[in-house]
């Protein structure tokens, strides 16, 4: 199951689109308490965002962005068109998931 | 890219997207390496606020203008989730970026704009009760606005 959901609200020529991707976003300052040893970092660093194949967003994000990361943006596009939220993470883990408007 | 510090390899790890190897367990978090190799580590590692803008858009003078608008909750009784909007009426803005300058790292956010609108809603971490700084580059430029959060329980540590 992918770990990123959206939902897309078409207004004019403009697509609001809203995601939430399931992550931890470790940042390496958390300790285990039951071993007192150190969480390694674990966060999304790029986030690509296209419509119809073409690049619209390119996102950097840090382990300051909450868990479960949140997006709302807007995007130009129109009923039907595809959006595609793109992750990779530090430790090179990556997923994809394109919804139509 | 190098790392001068001592990196320990723990048992075998695959080569990462941009075939840097990772390591896993006993880095400190800062020494893994970038896995997107356009991803602006040193901006982001930046322990100062004025350090990061210069890393990130190569300045840190910018203008407090009306035209971007940071909308954040007056108190945040929790760090670890405070909503954050940045928006800019700016023309040809190409790049928000989300600053919280007592955070370890000041950096939280920067997004690219290739087509889409200035306008980023997101969640993130604060360590304590500061102003949130949106930036945004339009034709060369910076434009800021701040908003402060009071923060109940931090968000950083665990």
């Amino acid at each position: 199951m992918s770990t990123i959901r959206m939902r897309i609200s078409p207004a004019g020529d403009v697509l609001d689109v809203k995601a939430l991707i399931r992550h931890p976003m470790e940042s390496g300052n958390r300790e285990d308490k039951s071993t007192g040893e150190k969480i390694p970092a674990d966060f999304i660093q790029k986030l690509m965002v296209s419509v119809n194949g073409e690049n619209v967003m390119d996102g950097n994000l840090s382990e300051a962005v909450s868990k479960n990361p949140y997006l709302n943006i807007k995007v130009p596009g129109k009923k039907g068109d595809e959006v595609t939220i793109a992750w990779t993470s530090n430790t090179g883990e990556s997923d994809e998931a394109t919804q139509a408007a | 890219m190098q790392t001068k510090r001592r990196v320990f390899l723990k048992g075998s790890l695959a080569a990462s997207a941009a075939g840097l190897a990772v390591g896993a367990g006993l880095l400190t978090p800062r020494a893994v390496l970038a896995a997107a190799a356009d991803w602006p580590e040193a901006a982001f590692d930046s322990e100062g606020m004025e350090t990061a803008m210069d890393e990130l858009f190569g300045a840190h003078e910018a203008a407090d203008s009306g035209d971007v608008s940071v909308k954040a909750p007056d108190i945040a009784e929790n760090g670890a989730v405070v909503p954050v909007t940045v928006e800019s009426g700016i023309a040809d803005a190409d790049k928000i970026a989300i600053f919280v300058s007592k955070n370890p790292t000041p950096l939280v956010a920067s997004f690219d704009l290739s087509g889409a609108n200035p306008f980023v809603s997101t969640r993130i971490r604060m360590g304590e009760t500061d102003n949130v700084t949106g930036v945004v580059h339009a034709g060369g430029k910076l434009y800021k606005a701040s908003k402060e959060v009071k923060v109940t329980i931090g968000g950083c540590g665990g």
